[in-house]
């Protein structure tokens, strides 16, 4: 491993005051997930992302500080705290990297919370605090090679054998599945209902190859979940829910996430883009003096301070269980393409330098790709919202 | 073993330097404040250690305004018991160990520990002045230190080598590197903070023996020179002249 040369000089950014709008924890998680990114993963992170390798010893680090499910209950593996909190420790986590972002959110939001919520008292006492202690990985399958944007279409299917079922399909692009000790799997039974089961590593007729050839999320790692007639004890069952309101809730809540996460990377861009800005010469003068480099950075912190006052709002709704579906598919949606935007425009600040990984933007230009499409593609998002105020579903009919 | 730790708030050291007040004061708009380093990364984690270890209990304290409480939370949050504030403005060491003494002397600490030095005027004196007042043995800097009954082993990294004392406790001692390992707090920390007692005593009359007379900055920086590959000479002359280093 070569450590990069570049010294983390990330500094926060907050145009309106928003912070005068947390709390002394959130501020407070939010620092010491700030100094542990780092401390950890600025060091490293260019080196794993060129050789596409995921950092796995991150892992352990990121239970130890509480990224995993911190808006879980204690006993269970949780930290205890509230949305905004578990908002703002993913989006230092992204300002770091979304990959690493991702090994967070797939733990937490995706695998700990559905168990949490459907899961059966054993299930919970004997998952849960494994996976809070980053002991067990976790990986959560839903989308397959012929169901991405439509998973209601999956074709994976469980069939009733007595005292387990047969599990039989594929799922693809899972994030953690090749090191995952557990997936949570989505698969409809022959009533073709959809349920949730917990399938273990190691299960005869189970396997989760690896997905090569990423240009983006390179320091996550993605993978396929593959099942022939895997028997899945019906103690596996995830007793508390059926359809597809399942998965979705789990999306609901990673995709909040998200909405924090991106605003993360976009400031990691935008500092970036500032300092060099200031720092650059050209024609005798910092290139920030511009108008054109002021144009860039203006428009883009007015973006970032938007997203924020956005997704602080959704923050407090969420605090008070009122955080619609719909809201957090515009939060998604909008802060993630602001994210991407704010990228490609910091990398123009940094002209040649921009492509180079001496700086993190291409980095989380790529990376911002990933997060565009997945949990739900941009568009996907768009027709929720679409749906959400004509009251017309443009999915079907 | 019932440990005292002292803890001190410093500006980060990213921070732009500024001052006012015709240059007597430290201007502290727009810093951002933090644990001192050496409090926070090797007095406070040595605590907690030994407390691990052997039991007891871990206080902080610090003679601070308001302000500093989310600092202290830290401490807290990282694993310290419980928390005492003093309600003043210390300008100077002196004030700061007077403060600290008057409010621990009756309270039997077996262990009192400090970091080496705050990283903003660096005086390394308050371990120093507080055990004066409170007539116990100071060992500075120390880097390493196991306890064995009542006294403990200290040891000092020193020029070429590495110096051991032993000393009887109680006593103050103050950390540098090599003490302990930077503990980041975590979720769950800062969950149980909330929880924990941090209590807030007047300050005790003492007049400032020390104040800033004023502050100057160091000159701003060169930017690069160049000189030419076949301009030997110049470039002796300049290392030589200018930045003195032949
Ligand atoms: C790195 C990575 C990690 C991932 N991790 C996970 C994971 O851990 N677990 C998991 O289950 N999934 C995961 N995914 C899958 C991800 O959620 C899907 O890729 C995503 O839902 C899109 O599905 P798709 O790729 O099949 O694209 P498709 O659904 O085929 O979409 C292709 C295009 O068609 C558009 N489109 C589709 N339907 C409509 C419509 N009705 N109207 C208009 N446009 C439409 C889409 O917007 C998109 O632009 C991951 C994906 C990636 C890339």
């Amino acid at each position: 491993m070569k450590p990069s040369q570049r010294e983390d000089r990330y500094q926060h950014h907050d145009y309106f005051q928003v912070d005068e709008l947390l709390s002394e924890d959130h501020l407070m998680a939010r620092q010491v997930v700030r100094d542990w990114v780092k401390k950890e993963v600025s060091p490293i992170i260019e080196d794993y992302a060129n050789r596409a390798a995921c950092p796995t010893h991150l892992f352990k680090g990121l239970a130890e500080i509480g990224a995993f499910g911190p808006s879980l209950p204690v006993e269970y593996g949780g930290g205890g705290m509230d949305e905004i909190a578990y908002g703002v420790i993913m989006q230092e986590l992204e300002r770091g990297d979304s990959g690493v972002r991702s090994m967070a959110s797939v733990q937490g939001s995706l695998v700990m919370y559905p168990i949490y919520s459907y899961g059966s008292e054993e299930q919970k006492r004997k998952y849960l605090p494994k996976l809070g202690t980053g002991e067990f990985i976790g990986c959560f399958g839903l989308t397959e090679p012929d169901h991405g944007s439509d998973p209601a279409g999956m074709t994976t299917r469980i069939k009733d054998a007595g005292d387990h079922y047969i599990l039989n399909g594929a799922k693809m692009w899972i994030t953690n599945s090749p090191l995952a000790d557990l997936a949570v799997v989505w698969a409809k039974d022959e009533e073709n209902t959809v349920r949730g089961m917990i399938v273990e590593k190691g299960n005869p007729g189970f396997s989760a190859p690896e997905i090569h050839g990423k240009w983006s999320l390179r320091a996550s790692i993605t993978g396929e979940l593959v099942f022939e007639d895997v028997k899945v004890p019906k103690s596996q069952v995830l007793p508390g829910v059926k359809g597809m309101k399942g998965p979705l809730s789990c999306l609901s809540k990673a995709r909040y996430g998200i909405a924090w996460g991106a605003i993360g990377a976009a400031l990691d861009c935008y500092d970036t883009a500032l300092r060099y800005s200031k720092e650059r010469k050209q024609f005798g003068r910092p290139i920030g003096q511009f108008q054109l480099t002021q144009k860039k950075l203006a428009e883009m912190i007015t973006e970032i301070t938007k997203a924020q006052l956005l997704t602080w709002r959704l923050g407090v709704l969420a605090n008070q269980k009122k955080a619609s579906p719909a809201q957090i598919s515009m939060a998604k949606r909008n802060n993630v393409h602001m994210a991407l935007t704010v990228a490609r425009e910091a990398r123009q600040i940094l002209g040649g330098m921009g492509i180079t990984n001496e700086y993190p933007i291409m980095r989380h230009m790529m990376n911002l790709e990933t997060v565009l499409t997945y949990e739900g593609t941009h568009d996907i998002h768009l027709l929720i919202t679409g749906m959400d105020v004509t009251g017309l579903n443009a999915f079907s009919g | 073993m019932k440990i005292l730790v002292c803890i001190s708030v410093t500006p980060d050291t990213t921070s732009r330097v500024s001052f006012k007040n015709d240059n007597r004061e430290y201007n502290p708009d727009g810093v951002q404040f933090i644990l001192n380093p050496y409090d926070e990364w090797y007095a406070l984690v040595k605590a907690l250690e030994i407390r691990e270890k052997s039991g007891g209990s871990v206080t902080v304290i610090h003679a601070g305004p308001v302000q500093h409480e989310p600092m202290i939370r830290k401490a807290l949050a990282i694993g310290a018991d419980e928390a005492i504030r003093i309600d003043v403005r210390p300008d100077s060491s002196h004030a700061a160990a007077l403060q600290i003494a008057a409010a621990v002397k009756d309270q039997a600490f077996d262990l009192i520990l400090t970091g080496k030095e705050t990283i903003d005027y660096q005086g390394a004196e308050l371990g120093a002045m507080l055990a004066e007042w409170l007539a116990l043995p100071f060992v500075p800097f120390a880097s390493k230190l196991d306890l064995e009954g009542s006294r403990a082993i200290i040891e000092r990294d020193i020029e070429g080598g590495v110096q051991v004392l032993e000393v009887q406790l109680p006593a103050v001692v103050s950390g540098a590197k090599g003490l302990a390992e930077q503990r980041i707090p975590n979720m769950k920390g800062i969950m149980a903070a909330k929880s924990k007692p941090l209590s807030v005593r007047d300050g005790v009359p003492g007049e400032d023996l020390i104040l800033p007379a004023g502050f100057t900055l160091p000159p701003p920086k060169q930017g690069v020179r160049m000189v030419a590959p076949e301009d030997m000479d110049q470039l002796v002359r300049i290392l030589h002249e200018e930045a003195r280093v032949l």
